[in-house]
């Protein structure tokens, strides 16, 4: 039996950052107190989520349990679930979005007007309160309740830099999610009709009795289909991203790396929940829904990638990158093993560190380069921001699979797993072109910035990056080491949580 | 073979800088000469037709019809899709378990649970109210919050973007700005009349009937049909009708920006800390020391009333504050 410290964090964790969020409207205006605020609980959580963890693998622990929202018992009342695998992805979120937030402090300081700096704060706690809930819910209605907060708020921080620009990209976002969310709320509906339930071992069940009387395959199908489809288009699997480059493209760099690194993971590990606890592996392949995912994320590796070389502007080119590691989180999804979907975690975790990294070195170094996104206006900025350049370099590298770095990790844990399935040339095909596809635009990125250009150091006025915008580069970078050297421990942990899951 | 590679290094070189050949490199085609003999006339876009190339006239006809046909394309498309979902929809709730039948999937023991214990462990008489508020009290908490959110990314970007525009715009001066106090806020888009004596007569008999109805239907959410949501939609009809009588400013007067954030953020603060400490308690299978009273009273269903009036207070702002944010831009 688990400590009752250790039981009671998955509801202190939503419940501390739904606290910090609506206190922060109350606290004074135009000073620097709300995003103390934020970086401060989001910390708070990441210690708290860090114990659980070792709370959770402490030999002799069982290995998952349920918290009942209330005096009543599930399938009355809500509830949450916590496991390793839940643990593990709460701590990286909210490491992640602390960095985020803490290297891009001076971005957003110039960014974002005075006036809005306060709200932005309440958006980002609310974004980290919702992805917690998302990682731990074990309900499917609450899980629509916390992806609707989610949408609004995602919106929100792309608009909350002002422009032409940010305006029409927040509004093409807010149009495509709010799509999304419609298709997951009738699926939800069906759902309910047909099993009663919106607890989800209790839909396992009713799904279960449904499909070996084979009665009702024509809804369930559909809702399936529909469920998938809305979180795919929030997601960005490819053929519905194309509000993503726009969207992660042109807003502030803390909400691009909050946006490409953990809004849509939160979105694809609730499609992993509804795959491996509502429907269920076996019904998941009945239905074909495990090729139509392995087929999309084949196309998305590619097809990001082929849309990231045809990009001038540097944080555009990332966020097609993006697309491109969605397709290979999908394709692990798509394997339809357990180890398909442990390495599909493990990607999600790589890239929550990995693209953040990205995002706030690519601010760096355009803000070294007086504030100017094409790729060619980059050159020689290396010399400018050191650690904007190394975090660039050690990106690419993981983005590549160069061994050592992170990305490498999980794209060997992904072909391993794609071993066991049939598909396995596919697989290696597409991983093969994807990386070499990566390696096509992120070594000239590379290039650019580590070529001396003489007038370079006379334009660049830029000031030198600021203490906290090195540590959090370091952290950032001692991560990605870390997940690329000492990655098996950590994907024995996602095994052992995507068994109990 | 050197010249060669060095020749490609510099084509990737350029394809590199994303620009293609660099400026200097660039051929520039040379200008027409000055004199065309009399048989060769430059030829007209429009007119010579016959003269174009394929190429051109390809790209002529794409400048005149392009767009047309982009735009029968798209409609085409999306009624298309539109139909394929909507007839896919169609045969899927076709298949569904009949509506209100006793053996539907959904008359199981969740439901059983809730309409025969509801009253007794909620101490609610209104069911619903008893569903929301107590069993599933914490996607009630996530709705609300919905709202938090949507009224504060609202408010940020309507709300925080027009001020800054009074800042450092001056200030239109039309007729229809006479009508207002000496303080008038710009980027009005409607005129109001000041001297609407049916508009005024009427609002003033209704306003304080709407308000006594909404808060009657907040107030008696555990008891009867109603509650925080639509009870707060109610007043906020009140507040709205009171803007479009007597103007903006006499709402201001009373409810403005910070009254609404502190309204909204003290309400939901008081929703997630009551609530915190039931869920807390509960889980940790700890007496909670909030009574249920006895059922049918107007001070029973334990933490059910507050909450109401919590939701209410929440929904009153948020949609008199989405009316007056996107009608005048400011609150």
């Amino acid at each position: 039996m688990i400590n009752m410290f250790a039981y009671n964090i998955p509801f202190a964790s939503i419940f501390i950052m739904m606290v910090a969020a609506i206190v922060t409207p109350l606290l004074p205006k135009r000073s620097r107190i709300p995003e103390k605020l934020s970086c401060y609980a989001i910390a708070l959580v990441a210690v708290l989520s860090a114990y659980l963890l070792y709370a959770l693998t402490y030999p002799g622990q069982s290995l998952s349990f349920n918290f009942p929202m209330g005096h009543f018992p599930a399938p009355w009342g809500n509830e949450l679930r916590a496991g390793p695998l839940e643990a593990v992805l709460s701590l990286v979120f909210c490491v992640a979005m602390l960095l985020s937030l803490t290297g891009n402090f001076s971005s957003t300081a110039e960014d974002i007007a005075p006036g809005r700096r306060q709200i932005f704060c309440v958006l980002v706690n609310l974004l980290t309160a919702s992805l917690l809930a998302l990682t731990y819910t074990n309900d499917l209605f609450t899980a629509y309740v916390f992806i609707e907060i989610n949408t609004i708020a995602a919106c929100a921080i792309v608009a909350v830099k002002e422009g032409a620009e940010t305006a029409r990209a927040a509004l093409r976002y807010l149009v495509m999610s709010l799509v999304g969310s419609g298709l997951v709320m009738i699926a939800i509906c069906l759902l309910y009709d047909l099993t009663g339930h919106l607890l989800m071992q209790n839909m396992h069940g009713a799904i279960l009795v449904l499909v070996t009387t084979k009665s009702y395959m024509i809804p369930l199908t559909v809702s399936l289909a529909l469920i998938t489809a809305g979180l795919a288009i929030k997601s960005a699997l490819y053929p519905f991203a194309s509000w993503l480059p726009d969207a992660h493209g042109t807003s502030t760099n803390a909400s691009s790396a909050i946006l490409s690194g953990l809004v849509l993971k939160g979105h694809i590990f609730t499609i992993i929940k509804i795959f491996y606890r509502v429907f269920g592996l076996d019904v998941i392949h009945m239905l074909r829904m495990d090729t139509a995912i392995f087929i999309l994320g084949l196309v998305a590796m590619i097809m990001g990638s082929v849309h990231a070389l045809r990009q001038n502007n540097v944080k555009r080119m990332i966020a097609w990158s993006s697309v491109a590691q969605v397709g290979y989180i999908f394709l692990g999804v798509g394997l339809n093993t357990t180890a398909g979907i442990a390495a599909a975690c493990l990607h999600i975790i790589v890239h929550a560190c990995v693209k953040p990294m990205l995002f706030t070195a690519a601010g760096g170094l355009s803000n070294a380069a007086g504030h100017k996104k094409g790729l060619h206006a980059l050159m020689g900025t290396f010399y400018v921001n050191t650690w904007a350049g190394l975090g660039l370099i050690a990106g690419a590298c993981s983005m590549m699979g160069i061994p050592g770095f992170a990305g490498f990790a999980s794209k060997l844990s992904l072909t391993l797993a794609s071993f066991d399935s049939s598909v396995v040339v596919w697989a290696l095909a597409a991983l093969a072109t994807s990386s070499v596809l990566n390696a096509l635009y992120y070594v000239p990125a590379v290039i650019v910035i580590m070529t001396h250009h003489k007038d370079a150091h006379k334009n660049f006025t830029a000031p030198k990056p600021t203490k906290l915008y090195k540590f959090s580069m370091f952290i950032f970078l001692t991560l990605n080491f870390y997940l690329g050297l000492f990655c098996v421990p950590l994907l024995r942990l996602i095994t052992r949580g995507v068994n109990v899951l | 073979m050197n010249e060669e590679l060095k020749n490609i290094w510099r084509a990737f070189f350029n394809w590199v800088m994303g620009n293609g050949p660099r400026p200097e490199n660039e051929v520039i085609p040379p200008e027409p000469p000055p004199d065309l003999p009399f048989t060769q006339k430059p030829h007209d876009k429009y007119t010579r037709f016959h003269e174009a190339t394929l190429k051109e006239r390809y790209n002529q006809w794409l400048e005149i019809h392009g767009l047309h046909i982009f735009a029968i394309l798209y409609t085409g498309l999306s009624v298309l899709t539109c139909i394929v979902i909507v007839s896919l929809l169609l045969a899927t709730v076709a298949e569904l378990p009949p509506f209100g039948h006793e053996r539907n999937p959904a008359n199981n023991e969740v439901i059983r649970r809730y309409v025969e214990h509801g009253g007794h462990e909620t101490g609610a008489q209104n069911i619903v109210a008893g569903l929301i508020l107590d069993y599933r009290a914490f996607d009630t908490f996530g709705e609300s919050a919905v709202l938090f959110t949507a009224a504060v990314s609202v408010l940020m970007l309507l709300g925080a973007s027009r001020r800054n525009k009074t800042d450092t715009h001056s200030l239109p001066s039309s007729n229809a700005m006479d009508a207002y106090s000496i303080h008038a806020p710009p980027m009005r888009h409607h005129t109001f009349r000041k001297d609407d004596v049916i508009l005024r007569a009427v609002a003033s008999l209704s306003i304080p009937v709407i308000l006594m109805m909404g808060c009657v239907v907040v107030i008696n959410g555990h008891l009867s049909p109603g509650g925080g949501f639509s009870g707060g939609a109610i007043l906020s009809t009140a507040l709205i009708l009171c803007a479009n009588a007597y103007g903006f400013e006499r709402v201001h007067e009373f409810f403005n920006e910070r009254t609404f954030i502190v309204s909204s953020s003290t309400a939901l603060m008081i929703y997630a800390l009551s609530k915190g400490y039931s869920f807390f308690t509960g889980a940790n299978h700890i007496h909670s020391v909030i009574p249920k009273g006895t059922i049918g009273n107007i001070l029973s269903g334990g933490l059910i009333l507050p909450l109401n009036i919590c939701v209410g207070l929440i929904v009153a702002g948020t949609l008199y504050g989405f009316y007056a944010l996107f009608s005048e831009g400011d609150m």
